[in-house]
């Protein structure tokens, strides 16, 4: 691959080789900023009858050639995208890729203490785009049969071996590598190849790993990711994972070969990619960052707090291909919370299977869309305690605690998710983006991720941040250019003061001088969720919380802040925390979902009344 | 541009069925290029390494690990019977003895001076690959396995559980909006597939398994009934692994749905014939649905196939409505709007007009939620 001068570029192609379709967006430098031009889609062809991921890739590069009038592809089919640009009607300066076709990076960690560095490897596996199909512990609580019998049912791409701090134990750590040799695992992609298996644990064992795994399996050695308790260092291995995934995982996947050569940088794992422009808009907003993405299959979430970035994947909440295991797991009572009409029980679980069977069908009923809708509340909620549960400190830590700390209970191991802290969420996945209405995306976020205090909210308009990410590596102006002008919608700022009280008393008054000067002053009580228009540009506000309410300098202590509109405007959620505040009779509950969603404009209420007297 | 219905599944009565036969590691293939078989052969064999079992030596007999490997009284790759005594540790001058005991028939695999545990490896297990479906080896993958060809009929089902399993086709009712009840299960069914119409209950299904009936092929089952059947919900659309003796496969989907009168008739057609079967189903990129496939001695040439499928929509093609609120009917394309328009949940989508069958209604539905069909 060339060196690239990023001064020179002025027009990019960036595509993602999703599992269903592969998405093809164009930049080019526009009065001095990098701009979105235009974006083509095709299905993906990784699988047969084509077998080959580049078809997909030229189609979907040729929608937008057709679109724009302008030529990127060379003639001749085995060869890419011309680079570089030869005139200005003709070629690209960069042209880069991400991908997650075939089933995406699959991995299994492995390490000596299941919260320790167990956990370690499994957030370095998650961090660097993969799906972690499971986290192998001496202490685990499984017997040393019914490990290795799950090392060999599940087959996956890689194995990442961590285990002992600089000094530490060795033993352990090589019963584990003992564990994985009588497993003798086999890779899910290339029969007749040996797995790869990145060894990050105590540099004193390795050549005991070595001798043990270094016949049976593509060993792979690099620096310890838990060198001591308090350090975690996740980079080495992310970075084996990432070189693995190259030559392993997609040099096995049809086409891919190719696709390497005509990408101008290393291909990235999409969701790995993600995380790349999640974290790069945290640290320039200086922010604590939620992402979300859920998709048929899955769902992720990456955040940043407290400068830590993580990452998880909940394989088997989606929308579609997974979307009866949302059923499952939050139960009928939890979805139907959220749905203002009465359902037979019966009649929404044949429904779900069927969504599940026929994941292209659209809701053509608002009752229909109402149900999704409350699905994929459920969906993000589960994914959401999910990613608290291992976006955590280290655990095993020694801390010193002052006289204050001493009553409280906190131990190690504490989610560094704070929702107060939280200063943007962002969306994606077409449930959120393709919303009819784009409060209903303000809405499933804030019923499950119930932010606190001050928050902005945002969707990814079209899902380009895996490109977006992958071109931060190599151009991270021009991958900030597009991403705040082109593909974050500002759905607006939401403020969610943390308390509770009866429904109707005082909560919150919020007075906001609007751009053009204007004063609105809204006062919501309890248990209420309201609005003031803000559709472009700040407000100065002044946020006054009633006794007893928190948001963010503590109870009852005013706010002064410059917030940002959007669709929505400036939400005022008076509806508590935590618990929201969701009365549990059917008919109140009714009553106060009705409410909310006539205030916000949520459903055309017209429609949704007849459904409700259904 | 891509299609922005769901294309209709397969369902046909002459086409060629290509199935590749895979081992999940290399192994020996056991038939020739060209070679006829039948859906019994065994078409490739491998032995895929035994189970482990890892015994703490120096635990059971008191040593450092490192004295292990002295300990032994075999050594890596020697075979082991149950009960042989495979270590032994003297002391006090070999006064005083400690034996350790094989707990199975093996070898040894690993001695570890490290851990003091070593690994014994059990016997080998045989992987055998069947050919699924009667035709003929059109190639051979070196070390992997065949692929087979064979004219046949074919029907996909839209789900189903239960893996690969062969019988005689048998309608077990008249009419596609028949209900399989468990008063029509009936012994002489052992072995055999059998053919519902709208819906199979729950007893019927219990009644099924119980009597031998290999495959169920219907047009729906209550949601619930597949859970209590299985034990246990599906969350995901991955199946063709549960631990069942029957497989199941429905042709329309989730409730009680009447079968399309062209798969029931091409069903019944094949009344009494060998159908190999899997119930196997995956929704996503590379859509996997369950098939019922009946191997037919010739190619009977159609000009016809699926000129509908590939060809698109147009003004008289049936189809059947996958989406509430006309969720299952049958109607008749009546007009095809080119642009946008809204709906009531206000998505805006590119919808048809189209004409109920039962009622004669009009109604507008979204393009993605209708499935093409063959009657």
């Amino acid at each position: 691959m060339a060196q690239l001068n990023p001064d020179k570029i002025q027009s990019i192609i960036a595509t993602d080789c999703g599992s269903t379709t592969t998405k093809a967006i164009l930049i080019e430098k526009v009065d001095g900023e990098f701009r979105l031009v235009s974006r083509g889609e095709a299905p993906t062809t990784v699988e047969a009858p084509f077998e080959d991921v580049t078809i997909g890739v030229r189609n979907a590069i040729r929608e937008i050639e057709e679109l724009v009038g302008k030529k990127f592809l060379q003639d001749d089919e085995e060869r890419g995208v011309l680079t570089p640009r030869v005139e200005p009607n003709k070629g690209v300066d960069l042209y880069l890729s991400t991908s997650s076709a075939g089933g995406g990076l699959q991995m299994m960690v492995a390490g000596v203490v299941k919260n320790m560095t167990a956990e370690s490897a499994e957030r370095a596996a998650l961090g660097a785009g993969a799906i972690v199909m499971d986290a192998i512990a001496i202490n685990d609580g499984r017997q040393p049969y019914q490990k290795i019998q799950r090392i060999r049912e599940l087959r996956p791409d890689m194995i990442l071996v961590s285990g002992g701090i600089a000094g530490g134990t060795i033993t352990h750590v090589a019963e584990l590598a003992e564990l994985i040799a009588a497993a003798e695992p086999r890779p899910r992609l290339g029969i007749g190849y040996n797995l790869p298996i990145i060894y990050a644990g105590n540099k004193d064992a390795r050549s005991y790993v070595q001798e043990i795994l270094g016949s049976k399996t593509d060993l792979r050695i690099v620096d310890n990711l838990r060198p001591v308790l308090e350090e975690e260092v996740l980079g080495p291995a992310r970075h084996e994972i990432h070189n693995l995934f190259m030559e392993h995982v997609m040099a096995q996947a049809p086409g891919y070969n190719k696709l390497m050569k005509w990408a101008d940088a290393p291909i990235m794992p999409t969701p790995g990619a993600v995380g790349l422009i999640i974290e790069n808009t945290a640290k320039q907003e200086k922010i604590s960052v939620i992402g979300v993405d859920i998709g048929g299959a899955t769902t992720d979430v990456f955040s940043v707090f407290q400068d830590k970035f993580n990452r998880t994947v909940s394989a088997n909440l989606g929308m579609s291909y997974s979307i009866c295991n949302v059923l499952t797991e939050a139960g009928d009572e939890n979805i139907l919370r959220w749905v203002p009409f009465d359902i037979n029980r019966d009649d929404l679980r044949n429904r779900v299977r069927n969504k599940m069977i026929r994941p292209t069908t659209i809701p053509q009923t608002l009752e229909d869309l109402v149900i999704e809708q409350a699905m994929a509340r459920e969906a993000l909620r589960l994914a959401f305690e999910h990613h608290k549960d291992l976006a955590v400190g280290l655990r095993g830590v020694q801390q010193k605690r002052d006289i204050s700390q001493t009553f409280e209970q906190s131990g190690t191991g504490e989610t560094l998710v704070d929702v107060m802290d939280l200063g943007m969420l962002i969306g994606s996945g077409g449930v959120l983006s393709h919303a009819p209405r784009r409060i209903q995306a303000v809405l499933m976020m804030l019923d499950a991720f119930q932010p606190e205090g001050i928050t902005r909210l945002t969707v990814d308009s079209i899902f380009m941040a895996p490109q977006l990410g992958v071109l931060s590596t190599i151009h991270p102006v021009a991958a900030n250019d597009v991403f705040q002008k082109d593909c974050l919608i500002r759905l607006g700022t939401c403020i969610a003061p943390v308390g509770t009280a009866k429904e109707g008393d005082p909560c919150v008054t919020v007075t906001a001088t609007l751009p053009d000067g204007q004063q609105v002053e809204k006062s919501v009580p309890y248990g209420s969720i309201d609005t003031i228009p803000l559709a472009d540009g700040f407000a100065e506000v002044v946020i006054r919380p009633a006794r007893g309410f928190d948001v963010g300098e503590g109870r009852g202590h005013e706010v002064k802040a410059t917030l940002e509109g959007g669709v929505g405007g400036l939400i005022i959620d008076a509806r508590g925390r935590q618990p929201l505040y969701l009365p549990e009779d059917t008919e109140n509950r009714i009553r106060k979902l009705l409410e909310w969603y006539k205030a916000l404009d949520v459903y055309p209420m017209d429609v949704l009344a007849k459904y409700a007297k259904k | 541009m891509a299609h922005a219905y769901t294309p209709g599944l397969k369902v046909t009565d002459s086409t060629i069925v290509v199935k590749r036969r895979r081992l999940p590691i290399l192994g020996e293939v056991l038939v020739n290029l060209g070679d006829t078989v039948t859906s019994e052969t065994i078409v490739a064999r491998t032995k895929i390494p035994g189970d482990p079992e890892t015994v703490n030596v120096a635990n059971l007999l008191g040593l450092d690990p490192a004295d292990v490997p002295e300990c032994m009284l075999k050594q890596v790759g020697d075979p082991v019977k149950k009960g042989e005594v495979i270590a032994l540790k003297k002391s006090f001058f070999g006064l005083f003895k400690s034996t350790l005991e094989s707990p199975i028939d093996g070898t040894v695999d690993n001695i570890s001076p490290i851990t003091g545990q070593i690994t014994l490896r059990g016997p080998s297990i045989p992987i055998e690959i069947q050919a699924y479906i009667p035709g003929k080896v059109i190639e051979v993958i070196d070390r992997e396995g065949v692929v087979i060809e064979t004219p046949a009929a074919l029907i996909q089902g839209i789900f189903g559980v239960g893996g690969e399993r062969q019988g005689v086709l048998h309608m077990a009712v008249n009419d596609p909006a028949e209900v399989l009840t468990e008063d029509k299960i009936t012994p002489d069914m052992k072995g055999k597939i059998i053919v519902g119409g709208s819906l199979c209950t729950i007893g019927a299904i219990k009644k099924a398994d119980e009597v031998g009936v290999v495959g169920i092929v219907v047009g729906g089952i209550i949601d619930k009934d597949l859970v209590e059947f299985l034990g246990y919900d599906i969350g995901v659309a991955i199946t063709g692994h549960e631990d069942i003796d029957l497989t199941i496969i429905m042709t329309e989907g989730f409730g009680q749905i009447r079968m399309a009168e062209k798969t029931f008739n091409l069903l019944k057609s094949l009344n009494g014939q060998v159908a190999s079967i899997n119930g196997a189903t995956q929704i996503r990129a590379g859509v996997m649905r369950p098939e019922v496939i009946v191997a037919l001695d010739e190619f009977k040439e159609r000009h016809d196939e699926d000129a509908v499928g590939e060809g698109g929509m147009s003004v008289g093609t049936p189809i059947r409505i996958i989406r509430e609120p006309y969720f299952g009917k049958l109607a008749v394309v009546e007009e095809l709007p080119a642009e946008l328009q809204q709906i009531e949940s206000e998505t805006k989508a590119r919808v048809l007009v189209a004409r109920l069958q039962d009622t004669g209604e009009l109604v507008t539905v979204p393009r993605a939620n209708v499935e093409l069909i063959e009657e």
